[in-house]
């Protein structure tokens, strides 16, 4: 009976300390920059979600993952209309793109490194996403941004491999607010 | 012998070639802009759309260049003679055109560059030097101005046209020597 009582409080107690994290979606932004013969354009996409169990004093065992609706880009009423097709996102057949963490660093000063695996339009790549986290009251805010190469996802096939017109090189933006993750 | 400070009776070189570098620039700009409109969404209308807003931007310096030349070099005023043979409606007409021209010359670039910027494209000159937004990122404010650059870029067609007639008209019909003041050689 003691042993159950115990080990029934202790797994609350686990699950307390990574209690209810949850994404802030109307706090929260993920952006893109892609540059057409020199011309930074910025889309951003409307609808995303994450999944964290991140504890600052248990890294090994944290983990980030965050799910992207593809069709939801929005870049301008025209690229919208076209990004949605087979040479770019190609959105019917694959609707989301996910990033799954595998190891998560700590850099100090709120600065953390989350290596893991990128899946955009059926392709997996492995990156490497600086954040910087900063906590006021219960919200934490995870800011970072890394640069994905849009050819190895394929984004952007035929006439549009041509780097010239776009560059293969897409900067990435990251802001996620969040609750319930423990005082760093 | 001319006299150094005798009111000048033709354009000078410089003059001259600004205006046929420029009168080969519009028509050429023009001519992309009409047919970059029609293609489909393409890196070859990506390149078509960049080159049109690059070669704008350069006909807007030397536009700028042109009207510095003009305000400090003084235009030849028409020969009294023609002056006395055009009716009034006709003197109007003459300078009302190169008012307007001018005014053109400015507006429709300057139309294309904040469309350009409210859409959310800035321009980058030849793809390296970045020129500024001066108007912000707003896709209803990019809406409204769309239709002006293309109703101006239009109307400045047009009074080219007018424009083009008219020095034809004084060349071979009124043979009065206008067109002369502007064709390097023997005024």
């Amino acid at each position: 009976m003691k042993f159950a009582t115990t080990f029934a409080g202790l797994m609350l107690a686990a699950t307390a300390a990574l209690a209810q994290q949850a994404l802030v979606p109307a706090q929260s932004e993920i952006a893109f920059v892609s540059k057409q013969m020199g011309v930074p354009v910025e889309g951003r996409f409307k609808k995303f979600d994450a999944q964290v169990a991140f504890d600052p004093a248990k890294l090994a065992t944290s983990k980030v993952a965050f799910t992207v609706d593809m069709g939801s880009a929005s870049l301008s009423k025209e690229a919208d209309a076209e990004l949605v097709k087979p040479v770019w996102f190609n959105t019917p057949k694959f609707p989301q793109a996910k990033f799954q963490s595998t190891a998560i660093k700590a850099l100090g000063g709120g600065k953390y490194e989350v290596a893991g695996k990128l899946d955009i339009k059926g392709n997996a790549q492995d990156v490497v996403v600086p954040v910087t986290l900063t906590q006021s009251g219960a919200n934490t805010v995870a800011t970072g941004a890394f640069t994905i190469k849009r050819l190895a996802f394929k984004i952007g096939e035929n006439e549009w491999t041509d780097t010239s017109m776009v560059a293969d090189d897409v900067q990435i933006k990251l802001k996620l607010a969040l609750t319930g993750v423990p005082k760093l | 012998m001319p006299h150094p400070t005798d009111a000048p009776t033709r354009y000078t070189a410089t003059a001259m070639a600004l205006h046929w570098l420029l009168a080969l620039a519009l028509v050429g700009i023009f001519a992309v802009g009409l047919y970059m409109t029609s293609l489909p969404f393409s890196p070859a209308r990506l390149k078509l759309y960049n080159w049109h807003k690059w070669a704008g931007v350069t006909i807007l310096a030397l536009s700028a260049l042109r009207l510095l030349w003009r305000i400090t070099h003084r235009a030849p005023a028409l020969p009294a003679a023609v002056q006395a043979a055009m009716p009034r409606w006709q003197q109007i007409a003459h300078h009302g055109t190169h008012h307007l021209l001018y005014l053109l010359f400015f507006a429709v670039p300057l139309i294309g560059w904040a469309y350009s910027s409210a859409a959310g494209f800035p321009i980058v000159f030849l793809g390296l030097v970045p020129l500024p937004d001066f108007v912000p990122v707003n896709p209803d404010l990019a809406e409204l101005i769309k239709p002006w650059h293309e109703i101006s870029a239009y109307a400045l067609a047009a009074l080219v046209v007018l424009h083009v007639a008219a020095a034809l008209k004084h060349h071979f019909i009124d043979r009065d020597g206008l067109l002369a003041r502007m064709l390097p050689g023997r005024g």
